[in-house]
């Protein structure tokens, strides 16, 4: 292993992105993934007008909580490909034969799917707030709690990837895995759009770097477990 | 791997051992698939590693690469080490070239190295060509390219010779040649034959054979 760590993290970080975002490939199974989950948020956004009818007030007044639980069953649809793709084709078995730990390629793993799902979210979201005509005031709050729950979502996405990547049948497990995880960062999310729930960013802040400090060594731990 | 090669740092009494057993087990699930193994590799030899099917050959190479945990005994590798398997870790949707610069940046290796391994396997016409689109033997091939350029002291090849045509087979053997000329060593595991390079392995190359049903549990 004659690179350096930041070299190590960079080409990790350079490849995923490189994967999410289809760049200078010609396609393949695992090609433009980050697509996916925001025209699913999209499509949640605008359905929700459809069945509760045009009622602006109300629309106004429930919209962020559905951005919130869209964002989040969102988040679940790329953990199946987020790790068990490379670790069957082997990629987990080489790094490791090259004495790279796995909490860096799985810190390396939450970055890279950060910037392949946090900005692709945040720019959706402003179509589904013009969607629920979410009133100006508010829209700052809800652009920057998901701003600070994405690296929690991240990291939680990641986590449970690894863990269900040994399984067969994992993919039916992620989101039984990951909604539970995600609630606290949707309440507080969610609640601090009402009146005097300012506060609510702050807690979910902490929930959220929490998540995004344990998952890399949570992730490390579930790879190594599920190597035969 | 990095946990083997701490620990033996100073306690190297022949220079030229690469890699050693003493009393090794493995177990997978609740099988025990061989015991009491004792071998050692040194710099220049090609051991045959041979045994039927279902026997712990990949299972040996893989505890050797750090992959699977030692189950009783010692098992210490002294150098770098390239695992190739059945599988082939490349980007699928990128050319050859391009998929093996991304491990050539791990390791470090240059560039240049590439046009002897890639005439030895006859990869040079496939070096534009999709990962995602190659056959059998077109796969195995660009596996064994990615191990030879990891630049590793030791090679663990498990059923290398599957697939590729004799063409390929002379190709690879003479690949491992050089690799032990220049101090290398191999484990070649594989219920077939050893390939031989043309006019086969000059003196220096130690040929070696182990079957690991003598130590089957």
């Amino acid at each position: 292993m004659s690179a350096g760590l930041t070299r190590i993290f960079a080409n990790l970080v350079i490849r995923d992105i490189r994967i999410a975002y289809n760049l200078g490939g010609s396609g393949g199974d695992a090609q433009g993934g980050f697509l996916l989950p925001v025209l699913f948020f999209i499509t949640v956004a605008i359905l929700y007008p459809f069945s509760v009818g045009p009622d602006a007030p109300l629309l106004q007044r429930t919209g962020t909580g559905i951005i919130w639980v869209a964002a989040i069953l969102s988040a679940i649809l790329p953990i199946d490909r987020l790790i068990s793709p490379d670790r069957n084709a082997g990629f987990y078995d080489q790094y490791a034969v090259r004495g790279i730990s796995e909490e860096l390629i799985m810190l390396a793993k939450i970055v890279s799917h950060w910037c392949a799902s946090g900005p692709p979210l945040l720019l959706a979201s402003l179509t589904a707030i013009a969607v629920m005509d979410i009133p100006n005031t508010e829209i700052p709050i809800v652009l920057t709690g998901l701003l600070l729950a994405t690296p929690g979502l991240s990291g939680l996405a990641v986590m449970i990837a690894a863990m269900i990547a040994s399984m067969r049948t994992g993919n039916a497990l992620a989101g039984l895995l990951f909604l539970p995880l995600a609630i606290p960062m949707l309440i507080f999310g969610a609640g601090s759009i009402r009146p005097g729930g300012e506060n609510g960013l702050l807690l979910l802040a902490s929930i959220s770097l929490l998540l995004t400090a344990i998952s890399p060594f949570a992730a490390a731990a579930a790879l190594r477990a599920g190597r035969e | 791997m990095g946990e083997a090669n701490a620990k033996n740092k100073s306690a190297t009494d022949d220079a030229a051992i690469l890699l050693r057993c003493a009393k090794l087990a493995c177990m997978r699930g609740d099988r025990l698939l061989f015991r009491g193994l004792d071998m050692q590799l040194a710099s220049g030899e090609l051991l045959h590693l041979s045994g039927p099917n279902g026997v712990g050959k990949s299972s040996l190479l893989r505890l050797m690469a750090g992959l699977l945990p030692v189950f009783s005994g010692e098992y210490m590798a002294h150098e770098t080490l390239a695992l190739c398997d059945g599988q082939l870790p490349l980007d699928h949707d990128l050319p050859l070239d391009k998929a093996l610069d991304y491990w050539q940046k791990f390791d470090g290796t240059s560039k240049a190295q590439r046009a002897g391994i890639f005439a030895a396997l006859g990869l040079d016409e496939l070096s534009d060509v999709p990962v995602r689109i190659f056959s059998t033997g077109q796969r195995k091939r660009a596996a064994l390219a990615m191990t030879a350029l990891q630049g590793a002291k030791i090679w663990l090849l498990d059923e290398p010779g599957n697939g590729l045509d004799i063409a390929s087979q002379t190709g690879l053997a003479t690949l491992m040649s050089e690799h032990c000329q220049k101090g290398g060593a191999i484990i070649f595991a594989s219920h077939l034959p050893l390939p031989e390079p043309t006019g086969g392995y000059p003196l220096s190359v130690k040929c070696s054979a182990l079957d690991l049903q003598e130590f089957a549990g």
